[in-house]
């Protein structure tokens, strides 16, 4: 398994899995969503194809109430 | 053939007014913020009476399970979204706060918000430069907040910002505009839209900034808290439509003593 960081809590995830994985298990939303691996914006249209690696830091963010 | 009477040739602005912000028209001059409201339908129902076009949102890590989004109830109303980097204390962390919302929202624009400390709120001024500096270069429409200081207003707009947004009082703190004169010289000053943003308490300091010659309103406590939200919007639209009206009108000046309004008693 790999150890990752995801949303800022220790996390284990298969092998192989992808950013666009990480955001299935937290939420079934895509628009409005945005990803950041260790502080780098991934396009959406790249989630798929960019796999997790051990201890990346996986930051899923979205719109919420504020300003 | 009928002529139109004369005042539709010479005051054609009092129907056909809109804000423009880096080029595009907005129709209303209240922008909203959705922070502090009680739940998102009243927030729906309140953003929908303010007439606001454009509401600012935040972004925040997605929290499991949580149910409905602003997003959504933006979407349902037609309201553009202005992401903002609130919650940010450096330049760094606004940059890539920004960028996520560009990615996630399908927009340059942003409220850029980077704020010295969790107390006071306010802005801090050297980062928020640097920031929207940055921000610009990268392609980003940018909307700052700022204190009330017509110097700094000045170099944001140097720095190729679209607007200036300057504070009124703290954000939430409902004082008002602590010091319209600031206010009225970044006026004097600007070539780009002045946005009152933060400390707005109720729909008189509304009024009152846009008399002073601001652009648009930005507010959201003044609403979301308020007893009523809804109605409280309503009556921000209003104001914020009286303030702009009687600053293109032209106060009277303010005299010391009395001038009378009827004719002397033996004309």
């Amino acid at each position: 398994m790999l150890n990752v960081i995801v949303n800022g809590e220790n996390r284990e995830i298969a092998p192989g899995s992808t950013v666009a994985d990480v955001v299935r298990s937290l939420t079934e939303a895509t628009r409005g969503v945005a990803v950041a691996v260790n502080d780098e914006v991934v396009p959406r249209t790249g989630w798929s194809g960019r796999h997790v690696t051990d201890h990346d830091r996986v930051d899923v963010l979205t719109a919420v109430q504020g300003g | 053939m009928t002529t139109a009477p004369a005042h539709a040739e010479t005051a054609p602005a009092a129907d056909h007014d809109p804000l423009v912000i880096a080029g595009e028209p907005f129709g209303s001059r209240l922008i909203m913020g959705t922070g502090g409201a009680p739940s998102l339908s009243v927030l729906g129902d309140a953003l929908v009476a303010s007439g606001t076009e454009m509401t600012t949102v935040a972004m925040r890590r997605v929290a499991p399970g949580a149910d409905g989004s602003v997003w959504d109830v933006l979407e349902r109303n037609g309201i553009r979204p202005l992401p903002n980097t609130a919650g940010c204390f450096t330049a760094a962390e606004a940059l890539r706060t920004a960028r996520l919302a560009r990615e996630a929202l399908d927009t340059s624009w942003v409220k850029l918000e980077v704020v010295a400390d969790e107390r006071t709120l306010l802005p801090d001024p050297v980062e928020t430069l640097d920031a929207a500096e940055q921000l610009v270069d990268d392609g980003f429409t940018v909307l700052p907040y700022t204190n009330d200081d017509p110097i700094l207003a000045r170099r944001l707009e140097q720095a190729g910002c679209a607007a200036v947004m300057p504070l009124g009082a703290p954000i939430g703190s409902g004082l008002g505009i602590r010091n319209p004169h600031a206010i009225e010289l970044i006026v004097a000053d600007a070539g780009v839209p002045v946005i009152l943003d933060a400390g707005i308490g109720t729909a008189s300091e509304a009024a009152l900034a846009m008399e002073l010659g601001c652009d648009a309103v930005l507010l959201a406590t003044a609403v979301t808290r308020a007893k009523d939200p809804v109605r409280m919007a309503g009556a921000m639209r209003a104001a914020v439509a009286a303030g702009r009206s009687a600053r293109l009108a032209g106060r009277i000046p303010v005299r010391r003593y009395a001038h009378a309004s009827s004719p002397a008693a033996d004309q």
